[in-house]
């Protein structure tokens, strides 16, 4: 084969690749369709990596094999872990992502300096300074989420001026190196300064505001990718970066959306800002509480129940019980449904993975909008784990500071059953209008226990 | 501008108004498969740095080009797996009742 041949062939393929790449992403819009989806992409993949083989330029197959191998080693217990660890998985692969463009970006800039056209420059610059900091934020974030590092954000006086300073260096550098590319020594600060960038912004990123930052953090590894396409003139990386930024984005703006948040607060990182502002007056209400035997009894005699469940579903590991507890309750002739709220959990869509992986039916998860339509005809709301998200103060009370999110109606249902712990409030430090409702019952205990207790009690009566 | 990069620029405008009109449709319910999948798919930078370590123009370019070999291979072996395990556990409830 020429080498002229081979480099039709080669494209030829990469378009193919692409194709399969848009379908990929079409056929995951329904879950009937969405395995497809994922074969397609396997296939543009190795079609495109077997085409890349092709070219004419590779002398070296060695390294590309040993590199194929360690991939694949590392990959495969990657894609095998938990449910619970996938948001965990999930920003650990954006660290990945952009490692990799990262490294492609400095070699690229090292073999063409100091011959780098303006625009070439610009598209390099904007390649490694989001590739870098969204390497860095990304593993701080994935250390976060596995308890590796602390929870809780960490905020200082002047925190948004130095991050946003160090950003605005390294774009200074950029803009000198593009006039003037033959600096080669301000190459390593460009890619110093995002990287560290990159540990401050996550420093003050509270659990509660992961789902948002893991998606910005997907936008971001979409378009240095993107971006490193136009440094390597490759249409299909061009393509492929831009659906992965599309998609971050639009899953950032879902995300800042269900969190009231503007979207230019999401952009420059502010995010666990507002929190501290939050602790109201406590007062010392009172609340109703009910035993597992009651909550059974008023379960069993309803005939449409909702469930909202929350991350705190989650870390008590209730989900299995909260499926039996669904059986046990359809099997009597009642009405079971799910409502998912965007942010509930670490990531988007957290919650309706786990409640799958439990053998909760699909078509039983409903989210927030569909769910609020019917709560008016609800007869009980069982919230297992979840407190902000179903706050009536968000619509109701315009000083709270989630005043204007978008809820779970829980208090329109006829009876409110709430599985929580202790009275403590939930991550934003608000109180829960909600709990001290006449038709509210709070269910105190460990989610997992309280549920199979529940059961115990529904199983007993069957008898 | 030469018209490489004006057609890089065409092709980067119609993917991301194809990415959001796609993307647009996935229901919520599958929004972590749908991150998966769009990263597992962005490890097509790995064709880049096969490029890269393959042409073995420096050796920092080759040692850095094969790092990235690992972390995007990683990405996509990863994340196709995953994604299609999750995937394989949305079901439906069954039709009929026994």
């Amino acid at each position: 084969m020429t080498p002229q041949t081979a480099d039709t062939l080669i494209q030829v393929v990469y378009l193919i690749a692409a194709a399969l790449f848009i379908l990929s992403l079409k056929w995951l819009s329904s879950p009937a369709t969405a395995r497809r989806g994922v074969w397609a992409g396997e296939l543009g993949m190795v079609l495109a990596v077997v085409g890349t083989l092709l070219h004419h330029g590779i002398v070296d197959y060695k390294l590309i094999a040993i590199g194929l191998v360690l991939g694949s080693v590392i990959g495969v217990p990657l894609g095998m872990v938990h449910m619970t660890a996938v948001p965990q998985r999930t920003a650990l692969s954006h660290a990945f992502g952009a490692l990799c463009v990262t490294l492609v970006g400095a070699s690229e800039y090292y073999l063409r300096a100091p011959n780098v056209p303006p625009f070439m420059m610009s598209v390099l610059s904007l390649e490694v300074i989001l590739g870098s900091l969204t390497f860095t934020g990304s593993l701080m974030a994935a250390g976060k989420l596995e308890e590796w590092l602390p929870q809780r954000p960490i905020t200082y006086k002047g925190q948004n001026f130095v991050n946003l300073g160090l950003l605005a260096v390294a774009v200074g550098i950029a803009v000198v190196l593009v006039r003037h590319p033959e600096r080669a020594h301000l190459f390593p600060a460009m890619l110093a300064i995002p990287f560290v960038f990159g540990i401050m912004m996550i420093i003050p990123i509270g659990g509660a505001d992961m789902p948002t930052v893991i998606s910005l953090l997907n936008s971001y590894a979409g378009l240095s990718a993107a971006a490193m396409g136009f440094v390597l003139d490759s249409k299909l990386l061009i393509i492929a970066g831009s659906l992965d930024g599309a998609s971050g984005f639009i899953l950032s703006v879902n995300m800042s959306k269900a969190m009231n948040r503007s979207f230019t607060n999401v952009l420059f990182g502010a995010f666990g800002q507002e929190q501290a502002a939050a602790a109201g007056a406590e007062q010392a209400r009172a609340v109703k509480s009910a035993t597992p035997e009651e909550a059974a009894g008023i379960l069993t005699a309803a005939s449409k129940v909702v469930i909202v469940p929350g991350y705190g579903m989650a870390v008590a590991q209730a989900q299995h019980k909260v499926r039996e507890l669904y059986d046990a309750l359809t099997k009597r002739g009642v009405d079971v449904r799910f409502g998912i709220h965007p942010v509930a959990g670490r990531m988007p869509g957290h919650m309706n993975v786990l409640l799958a992986e439990a053998d909760v039916p699909y078509d039983k998860l409903m989210d927030m909008e569909d769910v609020n339509g019917e709560m008016p005809q609800t007869d009980v709301v069982l919230i297992i784990g979840a407190n902000d998200v179903v706050n009536p103060a968000a619509r109701t009370d315009p000083s709270s500071p989630i005043y204007g999110m978008p809820i779970i109606d829980a208090d329109k249902a006829r009876t409110v059953m709430i599985i929580k712990r202790s009275m403590a409030s939930g991550f934003a430090g608000i109180d829960n209008p909600l709990f001290y409702l006449d038709k509210t019952l709070m269910l105190f205990g460990d989610a997992k226990s309280f549920v199979g207790d529940i059961l115990r009690e529904l199983s007993g009566s069957h008898h | 501008m030469k018209t490489d990069l004006l057609t890089s620029l065409y092709v980067f405008m119609l993917a991301a108004f194809i990415g959001f009109e796609v993307i647009r449709r996935v229901s919520p319910l599958l929004h972590t498969p749908l991150m998966s999948l769009t990263n597992a798919l962005d490890a097509i930078a790995v064709v880049g740095a096969i490029i890269l370590a393959g042409e073995h123009k420096s050796n920092l370019s080759a040692i850095l080009g094969t790092i990235a070999i690992v972390a995007a291979t990683s990405n996509a072996v990863g994340g196709f797996f995953i994604t299609d395990r999750m995937l394989k556990m949305f079901k439906k409830s069954p039709t009929k009742k026994p």
